[in-house]
């Protein structure tokens, strides 16, 4: 019996140990592309991401069909004919906070950010770098950075006809409010 | 036993977990399994003359311009048929995700033409498995043309003709898609007492995806024997879907004139036998009227 209590405490410190994590299912990703002929927003409010204090390792991962357009024929097309969201349904981001040293997740605050890691969307992974805020306020966080993708470099083909409506320069922008993780 | 278990339980059990961390840390998190309907079963609410499983999104209006040029084997002097034409304009509104509504007007028989078209099932999976999409359907076309006799009395009611339809489909696979679409029309008039003012008839229809903007069709009503007058025929139509951002173009070959469910099941007189064959298209342009509601996802 007692070597069954001492396990336990094991297993619950264990356990205790992965409290430094902090996660969301209900992230926001939104982009806009910005050209003279048209506008283009979409939002998704089901990212996923889950932040490691310990090691500043962060990673996301989002549904492409749960990205909202303005309109509906736009959203049908972005699934159907760019994204391919059949063949490749997920983007994710798998990455690393570089000064995360620098960020004391006991304190509230707000901290300047470095982020690096891979951007895998259309099936297409390539290396990305960003600055960002993460906020700190009674134990919750807020993270948040923009950033540019380009179209082109995860191979999301864009026919001539349509190539003046739609930005060169994607601009991305995150905004998760992140938990612990509670096992 | 049971305590060894109860040991070997606990642990495994942060051994578990350490190894759990090994791996990417969205794993914590588990996979969250969502509804995934199947979307883009065809590019849009028509197949070709016959509707579709799609429905347009809601708040979105499609301004529909459909053409049917005149026969084929009409020959150079006609230019195989593109002298004469036979428009429909139509406007289909979807007022909810699932009710979409529609009106136009056809040069055949002048008719006005009203619809209504309701998505019961829709094809999912994941969550929530659903083998097809299934929607109701019901139609009116009133003919508007000048009564032949207005001497005799004439009651407004003779002219109406509706349909009623189970519009099942299923999207295969990424690129091909079919439908199966059981049809009942009910004319209030007929010409003679050998033709029935009920009839049954049983469609079919298809797509096929070339590549991500291009595709091709095909449907086929087979109207059960005895109900119609000899001179009419089954429909059957070709075509190719293509697509260029804001709208559709159906591109295709048909033996039916009438672009409304009433005339091209129960009176196409052409036959593809004897080059009946009309050249046609249908051009689909949308406008948001609504925008969608701005929901985060609950949770």
């Amino acid at each position: 019996m007692k070597t069954l209590l001492t396990l336990t405490f094991f297993s619950l410190a264990a356990v205790a140990f992965a409290q430094d994590k902090y996660f969301t299912r209900n992230g926001t990703i939104t982009f806009y592309s910005s050209t003279p002929v048209e506008d283009i927003k979409a939002e998704n409010f089901g990212v996923n991401a889950v932040l490691d204090a310990k090691t500043g390792d962060l990673e996301f991962s989002l549904l492409m069909k749960s990205f909202n357009f303005k309109k509906a024929l736009m959203q049908e097309h972005f699934n159907e004919n760019y994204v391919e969201s059949d063949k490749f349904p997920k983007a994710t981001f798998k990455g690393k906070i570089e000064n995360s040293g620098n960020v004391d997740f006991s304190k509230d605050g707000s901290y300047p950010v470095q982020v690096t890691g891979t951007l895998t969307i259309h099936g297409v992974a390539k290396p990305v770098s960003s600055s960002g805020t993460i906020n700190i306020k009674s134990g919750m966080l807020n993270a948040n950075s923009v950033f540019k993708v380009k179209p082109e470099d995860h191979d999301i083909a864009i026919p001539s006809v349509v190539r003046d409506k739609i930005a060169n320069d994607i601009e991305v922008t995150v905004n998760v409010d992140l938990e612990p993780l509670k096992k | 036993m049971k305590n060894s278990l109860a040991i070997l339980f606990f642990v495994l059990l942060p051994i578990l977990a350490a190894a759990q961390e090994e791996g990417s840390l969205l794993d914590l998190l588990g996979e969250e399994e969502t509804i995934e309907y199947a979307s883009a079963s065809f590019k849009t609410t028509r197949i070709i003359n016959s509707q579709s499983i799609e429905n347009v999104a809601e708040g979105v209006l499609d301004f529909k311009i459909s053409h049917r040029f005149g026969m084929l084997n009409t020959g150079a002097y006609n230019l195989f048929g593109l002298d004469a034409a036979t428009l429909r304009l139509g406007l289909d509104y979807g007022i909810t995700e699932n009710l979409m509504v529609g009106i136009g007007r056809g040069t055949v028989q002048k008719a006005l033409d009203g619809f209504a078209k309701y998505r019961l099932l829709r094809q999912s999976k994941g969550l929530r498995n659903m083998p097809l999409t299934l929607s109701l359907y019901s139609s009116i076309a009133v003919n508007m043309l000048k009564w032949p006799n207005p001497e005799q009395d004439n009651y407004a009611s003779s002219r109406l003709t509706f349909t009623h339809q189970l519009l099942m489909g299923r999207k295969l696979s990424k690129s091909t898609s079919l439908m199966l679409m059981p049809t009942l029309v009910h004319r209030n008039l007929v010409a003679t007492t050998a033709e029935s003012n009920d009839v049954w008839a049983f469609g079919i229809g298809g797509r096929q995806k070339l590549t991500n903007r291009l595709a091709i069709t095909g449907e086929y009503y087979y109207v059960l024997p005895d109900q119609i007058a000899d001179i009419y025929h089954n429909s059957l139509s070709f075509g190719i879907d293509i697509e260029t951002g804001g709208h559709v173009f159906q591109l295709h070959f048909t033996n039916s004139t009438a672009m409304i469910d009433k005339g091209f099941i129960t009176e196409t007189t052409g036959q593809w036998g004897n080059g009946d064959i009309h050249f046609g298209f249908n051009v689909s342009r949308v406008f948001t009227l609504k925008e969608p509601k701005k929901v985060p996802e609950a949770h």
